[in-house]
């Protein structure tokens, strides 16, 4: 715990810790969302979100491969996203729909492990990231480095996360949404297309991690396997916020950023991952304990 | 004799409603008590309450002598407390026998009596039991290919087969073919009269609640709102003006 | 409950796959690694049933139990000193304790929970195991452990393991077809229909979670120390805790044979380590992608898996109970797992 000594006597490192924790926890955050968007909305939980965020990766990596500049191609993952999510769901999704979870989760893990290992064949193993070349800023005589691309990331976030409130506010598809996720039947009856709405969102929702994606492979890196552990970061952060609460996604998802980056560094790199699974784990069982006094469960 | 049901006061609310506010009732052994109310009077919420499915915000329940305000759902079975459900619910993807068994009390808690073969004992119950609700020809069909009234009676016969004290059925005659209410009606007395289980139940239906009822409370707007025999509370102005005054 | 002449088929059935177990690895010395594995795939796939199908639990963590039981074995015959098949009968034997007790403390804490917050929880045990056991340097650190070498000839040891295999493929299923037909099994399938009913008429629904999950953790342990003999290496990542290939054929296999069925994982890990072969051969580095596309399309399309689609197609094999009391009625089916019946009501 060698690393633990040098926090305590450097306490500017801290600093870095947190920054680095807060800019990647809006991305979490995003992910966040959109699940529990389809959360909501479908009744269904993604466990393919991870690969969306993947995917929507190498969307950039692609782009940037062929020239596009890296910052023009996050609406252009967003987009492919977006076609893919709603093929997806015209496919395999609406069946699903309206079965138990059960049927839900296996189909969502199916398409979870299709696309993790399309990915694998398609682009390989090897881990990707772009650089934007937008350069590095440093803080408190240098020892804080904070990439500018990674600013950009948090403020493209922080600003898709308006515009989606925006949208599910004021736009007409947005109201439709929230009203088919408090009552699918009733907005039926009142003349709302559904069907159309579970497709908006499920596109919408793989638009979203697909920019997150494209923020993640120019902020840190992708590989085809690690959607598995944005898949558990959104749950994390959706089970402990709430559903509604927005904030609560914002403010979790940071603060799951910042225990991240806390973890890797006190318990190395490569027990990052398993710390998000541990921490998974540790957060149902603690949610089911608070349910339990209530005589409730986590249902 | 103390009551074998003793509901001391209790209160409910869901956000800002209160669903339940101070309802004390109390069921004799062995009779047939009634709880009637229009919709959205707190019936259902009593119900749950009663079982433990939810908590209370204040109040008690006693049950058998025991406080079981504070205990789980399956622990207030397991001492002989059995509802039924309003929209009926049974195991749909087993057949209506394998329904039924799973359904038999497990005196012994051990892991040697949770790996036991059902006994022959227990198939012949069972049977006698589907039969008793008219269902024994259909025993081998899987349960959620039954129409809804039969659900309903397979439901009941569960509820039966679990050897109750207590049994509170949730608008047992709903959704049931009017011409089949009065055997259904007939079984359930028999069930009280033969078998010894304690009925409370919730009816819309006053004809089967007159018949069937020995006492009967009316909840209205979360509160009692009336308590008496049948025949009293139907002539009771403050029950029909609640009935009337909700449609 | 009749039991007609079509009760005698599953016997003899039976019968005859472990007469034809007993007599491959003679006839077919060169195909024997293959049999093992696909005494393997049975055991995998029954034991992911017992909580997926048979109580609606998915878990996509079971991989665990047979890791943990792969470095027990490989670590009692490493470090205990006795001789090599002393040492793998006593390996075995404490992987079986290590993974039912890890199903025990861990089962209480996550099977409380409705089924998909169960599943997700298990999504990353594979994962946390092995990282945890490639970081650990007295297990072998990321390369892992070798095991005791067996003592004997090549093809000796691969059909010494391949009967090991056998037996407990068959002791799970002996095991489970038993349990099926006692009251455990009645309650797992009723948590599974309607667990809030279970629980109402005074189930101990969480207690028989964990009882099923400890009993797929004791045959999963136990079969790690045989497969490591036969592989000869105990990897965290590739074998022990493969997350990507065992953990997904479990459920595979048990959905395509179909779920909630007995012989269901039996017909699903042949069906699967049949094409497997032809998987690898004809679509090579594409057989995973394909993999998961047969999980999405099955689950989807043919949920009741190739025994329900066997029995929807030829009835008359299987047990058949009529409506008594319909005069008419079409011969209707008495089911162990979700199916359509066909059935006029009265």
């Amino acid at each position: 715990m060698d690393n633990l000594a040098i926090l305590a006597q450097a306490p500017v490192f801290n600093l870095q810790l947190l920054v680095d924790g807060v800019l990647i926890g809006a991305l979490f955050a995003l992910a966040a969302f959109g699940m529990a968007l389809v959360w909501g909305v479908l009744r269904i939980i993604n466990i393919a979100q991870g690969e969306f965020v993947m995917l929507g990766g190498y969307v950039v990596v692609y782009a940037a491969a062929a020239g596009v500049p890296p910052l023009a191609a996050v609406p252009l993952a967003a987009l492919a996203l977006y076609v893919l999510g709603w093929l997806l769901y015209r496919a395999v999704i609406w069946r699903v729909v309206d079965q138990d979870l059960f049927v839900s989760v296996l189909a969502t893990f199916g398409l979870s492990i299709l696309l993790q290992q399309l990915a694998n064949q398609l682009f390989g193993a090897n881990v990707r990231s772009v650089d934007p070349g937008l350069g590095t800023l440093l803080l408190v005589d240098g020892s804080i480095s904070v990439p500018y691309v990674k600013l950009v990331a948090f403020a493209a976030s922080l600003a898709l996360g308006v515009a989606l409130v925006l949208f599910l506010k004021r736009s007409r598809l947005g109201q439709a949404i929230r009203a088919t996720s408090q009552n699918a039947r009733a907005a039926r009856i009142v003349g709302v297309d559904t069907d159309r709405v579970f497709a908006s969102t499920f596109a919408l929702n793989a638009a979203i991690c697909g920019a997150a994606g494209a923020l993640v492979a120019m902020t840190w890196v992708i590989h085809p396997y690690f959607g598995l552990a944005y898949t558990v970061r959104a749950f994390m952060i959706v089970v402990v916020s709430g559903l509604g609460n927005l904030a609560g996604i914002v403010a979790w998802g940071a603060g799951l950023g910042v225990a991240e980056q806390y973890a890797g560094f006190l318990l190395g790199a490569q027990f990052q991952t398993a710390f998000v699974f541990g921490l998974l784990v540790v957060i149902l069982v603690a949610r089911q304990l608070a349910l339990h006094r209530r005589r409730m469960v986590l249902r | 004799m103390s009551a074998l049901l003793e509901v001391s006061a209790v209160t409910k609310s869901f956000g800002g409603v209160v669903a339940n506010r101070a309802i004390s009732i109390s069921v004799p052994q062995g009779a047939i008590v009634g709880l009637i109310g229009p919709n959205g009077s707190g019936k259902t919420t009593l119900f749950s309450s009663i079982v433990g499915a939810h908590t209370i915000d204040a109040g008690a329940i006693h049950f058998d002598g025991r406080d079981i305000t504070r205990l789980r759902v399956d622990a207030i079975a397991r001492l002989g407390l059995i509802r039924t459900f309003q929209q009926t619910r049974v195991y749909r993807g087993m057949d209506c026998m394998r329904n039924m068994l799973v359904c038999a009390p497990c005196e012994r808690e051990g892991l040697g009596a949770m790996l036991q073969r059902f006994p022959p004992a227990l198939l012949e119950r069972a049977e006698s039991l589907l039969d008793f609700v008219g269902l024994h020809a259909k025993r081998q069909l899987r349960a959620g290919t039954l129409s809804f009234g039969q659900q309903k009676l397979l439901e009941i016969a569960m509820a039966l087969m679990r050897e109750p004290k207590l049994l509170l059925l949730d608008e047992p005659t709903a959704g049931i073919n009017p011409t089949l209410i009065n055997s259904l009606v007939e079984r359930l007395r028999r069930a009280n009269a033969e078998l010894g289980v304690t009925l409370l139940v919730i009816e819309h239906n006053m004809r089967v609640m007159m018949s069937l009822a020995e006492r009967v409370y009316c909840l209205a707007h979360g509160e009692l709102l009336a308590a008496g025999a049948p025949q009293e509370l139907r002539r009771d102005a403050r029950v029909i003006e609640a009935y009337l005054g909700s449609h | 409950m009749k039991r007609g002449p079509n009760a005698y088929r599953p016997a003899a059935l039976a019968a005859l796959v472990v007469a034809l177990g007993l007599v491959a690895p003679w006839v077919f010395p060169q195909a024997v690694t293959q049999l093992a594995f696909f005494w393997l795939m049975v055991l995998f796939a029954l034991t992911w049933d017992v909580l997926g199908g048979q109580t609606g639990y998915n878990s996509f963590g079971n991989v665990v139990f047979f890791g943990l039981g792969c470095y027990a074995t490989a670590l009692v015959q490493r470090d205990a000193g006795l001789s090599y098949f002393t040492s793998l009968a006593a390996g075995m034997g404490l992987s079986a304790l290590l993974a039912v007790a890890a199903a025990a403390l861990l089962g209480p804490l996550i099977l409380g929970m409705r089924g998909q917050y169960f599943a997700i929880a298990t999504l990353g045990l594979g994962t946390v195991a092995a990282d945890l056991f490639a970081g650990w340097d007295y297990v072998g650190g990321g390369s892992g452990i070798v095991p005791a070498l067996y003592p004997g000839p090549i093809g000796e040891r691969n059909r010494f393991f391949c009967y090991v295999l056998m037996a407990l493929a068959l002791l799970t299923f002996a095991s489970l077809r038993w349990l099926y037909g006692t009251r455990f099994g009645a309650v797992l399938n009723a948590i599974r229909d309607d667990e809030d009913k279970a629980e109402a008429m005074g189930l101990r629904t969480t207690r028989h979670k964990v009882a099923a999950w400890m009993l797929a953790a004791f045959f999963l342990g136990l079969a790690g120390g045989p497969v490591a003999g036969l592989v000869g290496f105990v990897d965290p990542r590739e074998l022990a805790f493969a997350g990507t290939s065992f953990g997904v054929w479990m459920v595979l296999m048990a959905v395509l044979g179909g779920k909630g069925t007995l012989w269901g994982p039996v017909i699903g890990a042949a069906v699967f380590h049949v094409t497997q072969e032809l998987f690898w051969t004809y679509l090579l580095g594409w057989q995973r992608v394909a993999l998961g596309l047969l999980i999405v399309v099955i689950v989807v399309f043919f949920p009741q898996g190739v025994l329900g689609w066997l029995r929807a197609q030829r009835p008359q094999w299987f047990h058949e109970t009529l409506d008594e009391g319909a005069a008419a009625a079409q011969p209707a089916q008495r089911d162990e797992a979700g199916m359509r019946a066909h059935e006029r009501t009265a």
